[in-house]
């Protein structure tokens, strides 16, 4: 890696410091897995404890914000070349990369941790999905396989499950189907951006779906996914027993979902594209917001 | 024209509204009916925030006037299954063809004034029944008054449909701008008339 960042910073005040770090955990990615553990948990209607929920959300909270820091900062020069990414605090000098990865481990042994300290279960899917973020997805596979994104989507559901494990007690099968809703939800989203931003990964030459196999079949991917995504929600909602008038709701936006994925296949265009990848975050909060209630 | 936030805040609403009545507005009634307001109201719901991502250019698609008359039929649909079991099986059947009929002309080279005389009938058979059949039967006492509001949101839907259909069909009724400044206001207006109607029923 090229590196070409001052080594040294001038003393920042905490809110200055908090100012720059917010962008390294990439809020609104870190606030939508969150809301999937919350879901996780709260789909077991075992009745919330307050402190366990809070202890839930800032093991979560801070797991998820390590492994994302310490993703970014192992991608700094990604970053650095993509018009997308080039901003950010750690590509552009801000952040220096010792402080990124102080930042991120701390983090991160904090929120595994904290989780192990609650359940040893759940402390073990918590680094799990680290472990799959940061070591085998980041570090191993970005780089190598367009097909790393499957253990970016199993990490990605790892919040899920983790959340579902800390009320059940134990990995069961609602808990594997919410995991594999976020699985196949994720190409929905991700596989969408790469078509979006599809010159900036080339330039950055990150293997993806759309360079490998082309647009046709990643477009091809999507819809598939978007299937069986819909269909894990679905199984796992009327498995949990939500209600008939929230599984009803469900099916309308996974009809969206679907619809929108088709469209993608017999109808591409850049506006479809953006629509789904737009659309499929909604999709996710809301179905967690159902599961939940 | 550009979307302004409080267009969004608009359609958001009406977004929430349509997802309330789908999930706890139409429990209790059969399964056609609730199979027809899930779909009226979803695709109000999914259409809504579609207008929310991509803004009013996604009424330049073709589809928006296929889309825009799924909501009326599904809805008029519902109504007369719950209220008029003489001619469930008739409606059945228009809504059927009514459908059919606009998606063939919308998808076929087709010249001269059929596709907007199909799309006047279909739209305006099922805008009529929207609105006078919650009407009569308020008035008759048959309902509760309140039920009444479902009619007017009829009217609302009636109207907004015509000004997009006609508007998409090249014929547009009200220049291009003024739909589009009253559109959020007007599918707000028209969902909220119809949850409290079936409310208040």
């Amino acid at each position: 890696m090229t590196e070409h960042f001052p080594k040294t910073h001038p003393r920042r005040s905490i809110l200055q410091r908090v100012r720059l770090y917010l962008p390294l955990i990439k809020t609104l990615q870190t606030g939508l897995l969150l809301a999937t553990g919350l879901a996780g948990y709260l789909s077991a209607h075992t009745g919330s404890a307050p402190l366990v929920l809070l202890g839930l959300a800032g093991s979560l909270f801070l797991a998820i914000s390590g492994s994302t820091v310490l993703n970014m900062w192992y991608d700094r020069d990604i970053d650095a070349v993509m018009n997308r990414t080039h901003h950010r605090p750690i590509a552009d000098g801000r952040v220096s990369p010792n402080e990124a990865l102080r930042l991120g481990l701390i983090l991160s042994v904090l929120g595994v941790g904290w989780a192990v300290a609650m359940s040893p279960l759940y402390g073990l899917i918590v680094f799990a999905g680290l472990f799959f973020d940061v070591v085998v997805y980041t570090l191993w596979l970005k780089r190598r396989t367009c097909w790393s994104i499957v253990w970016g989507g199993i990490s990605g559901g790892m919040p899920v499950l983790a959340g579902r494990v800390l009320a059940t007690g134990q990995i069961d099968l609602v808990g594997i189907l919410l995991t594999m809703a976020v699985l196949f939800w994720i190409p929905t989203h991700i596989l969408t951006f790469s078509m979006r931003f599809f010159d900036d990964y080339r330039a950055a030459r990150i293997p993806t779906f759309p360079s490998t196999y082309g647009f046709e079949t990643t477009r091809a991917v999507i819809a598939l996914s978007a299937i069986i995504a819909a269909a894990s929600i679905g199984v796992a909602g009327v498995m949990i027993g939500v209600q008939a008038g929230f599984l009803r709701l469900m099916a309308v936006l996974s009809a969206g979902l679907l619809l929108l994925s088709f469209a993608t296949v017999f109808r591409p265009s850049e506006r479809v594209n953006y629509s789904l990848f737009k659309y499929a975050s909604l999709y996710m909060l809301a179905s967690m917001i159902l599961l939940a209630i | 024209m550009k979307m302004s936030p409080l267009d969004r805040v608009l359609l958001l609403l009406t977004g929430l509204l349509a997802a309330y009545q789908v999930a706890v507005g139409i429990n209790g009634l059969g399964a056609v009916p609730i199979t027809a307001y899930t779909i009226g109201f979803g695709v109000l719901l999914v259409a809504g925030l579609l207008l929310i991502i991509l803004g009013f250019d996604v009424l330049d698609s073709p589809i928006v006037v296929i889309v825009s008359t799924i909501i009326p039929l599904s809805l008029s649909l519902g109504l007369v299954w719950e209220h008029l079991a003489a001619w469930r099986t008739p409606y059945l059947l228009f809504v059927l063809g009514g459908f059919l009929a606009i998606v063939l002309t919308r998808s076929l080279p087709l010249k001269g004034k059929l596709p907007t005389l199909v799309l006047a009938v279909v739209h305006g058979v099922a805008g009529m029944v929207i609105f006078l059949l919650p009407s009569v039967l308020a008035a008759q006492g048959v309902t509760r008054p309140g039920f009444a509001l479902v009619g007017l949101g009829g009217a609302l839907i009636g109207l907004g449909g015509l000004l997009l259909s006609f508007l998409k069909a090249g014929k547009p009724i009200l220049p291009r701008t003024t739909i589009l400044r009253i559109l959020p206001a007007l599918l707000l207006l028209m969902t909220a008339a119809f949850v409290a109607g079936f409310a208040l029923a």
